[in-house]
């Protein structure tokens, strides 16, 4: 088993219960399971997490640098769209 | 044997089994095959080690001479090792490596998992507290064998060796003497013939899982429980120990 033909997946940890799955990095695993092993061992050491998602970098859509004008500069002339206005109660946490 | 000796005898085994398989693991550190499996196996050496910590303390308090954990780590000479043979085994390639872990794993976590119904609180608190850990072990061996045993051509034929070089080191983890018979007796110690049935379950059907033979039984190596070593064992030692037998009492 050559190191080479290993797939690449990308991890995402849930640090607590209520937030939300943030990506953590990535690893090179021949299938799920083992995937989800090499997850917990280089990424959650230290307790970073309650949780682990891992799935195959190639599935994964991304935008093409290329396309950030078109995309996302648009966006910055739209200032109205963030809320504002809005007090948003301490209860509420995170945003 | 006085109860508190053979306690002591009984609670070094233990001890001594994570200590010298949590450094022979620990050697690989850097030297893994790749970034993950080097930092799991890391993680598995780590572990050992600290289990073998709690387990020293707690055979020094037994001892009541004054030792601590350190002294037994570092100051005991061979024979004062208890440790099962198949432990101190070098760590050869990969499958070498995995071959030792799963038939040791698959013991550990069965031996564990009795051990937290002992009469000794503190054998219980220890137990309980080390079994998370050595169910993840269990887990992330048997998963290499099958892994490694239902890969390519070329690791079915490396673990197959492995299982075979290692098998003879088995047998010892369940032949009881007089030490395993006292501390059953009481109620203390652990059921070997009940562990050894729950091993064979789980390493024919892993092996199976694996396209792997099962190695047939035949001699088997002992003596490392009673403190006979292999030749291994000396190069273990001198590594773990020349620190402190260089500077004594050093500390950092």
């Amino acid at each position: 088993m050559s190191k080479k033909d290993w797939p690449l997946w990308e991890v995402f940890i849930r640090s607590k219960a209520g937030l939300h799955h943030k990506h953590a990095g990535s690893l090179h695993a021949t299938d799920e399971e083992m995937a989800m092993e090499n997850a917990r061992d280089v990424y959650t050491r230290r307790q970073e997490g309650i949780s682990i998602w891992v799935v195959e970098s190639k599935n994964i859509t991304a935008s093409v640098p290329d396309d950030g004008d078109m995309l996302f500069d648009a966006a910055k002339t739209k200032p109205y769209r963030h809320p504002t206005f809005y007090d948003i109660p301490d209860e509420i946490g995170h945003m | 044997m006085e109860n508190k000796e053979v306690l002591f005898d009984y609670v070094l085994r233990i001890a001594d089994n994570a200590l010298i398989l949590g450094h022979r693991v620990s050697e690989l550190c850097g030297h893994g095959p790749s970034l993950e499996t080097d930092i799991g196996l890391t993680n598995i050496a780590l572990d050992l080690v600290g289990h073998a910590r709690v387990l020293l303390q707690y055979a020094a308090d037994v001892e009541g001479k004054g030792r601590t954990d350190d002294d037994l780590a570092f100051l005991r000479d061979i024979r004062e090792f208890k440790n099962v043979l198949l432990v101190e085994q070098p760590n050869g390639n990969f499958a070498n490596t995995i071959a030792r872990q799963f038939l040791f794993d698959t013991f550990n976590y069965h031996f564990f998992a009795a051990l937290t119904n002992s009469k000794d609180e503190n054998l219980v608190a220890i137990a309980k507290k080390s079994i998370k850990e050595v169910t993840y072990h269990y887990r992330y061996s048997a998963e290499w064998v099958i892994r490694l045993g239902d890969g390519t051509e070329e690791s079915h034929e490396k673990m197959q060796s492995a299982l075979n070089e290692i098998w003879d080191y088995a047998g010892e983890m369940f032949v009881a003497d007089e030490v395993d018979k006292q501390m059953l007796a009481e109620g203390i110690g652990v059921d070997l013939n009940a562990i050894k049935a729950l091993w064979e379950e789980r390493v024919t059907a892993i092996l199976k899982e694996a396209t792997l033979d099962k190695p047939e039984d035949g001699w088997i190596q002992k003596g490392g429980k009673q403190g006979k070593h292999t030749e291994q064992m000396g190069f273990v030692l001198a590594e773990i120990q020349w620190m402190q037998r260089a500077y004594p009492g050093m500390e950092w």
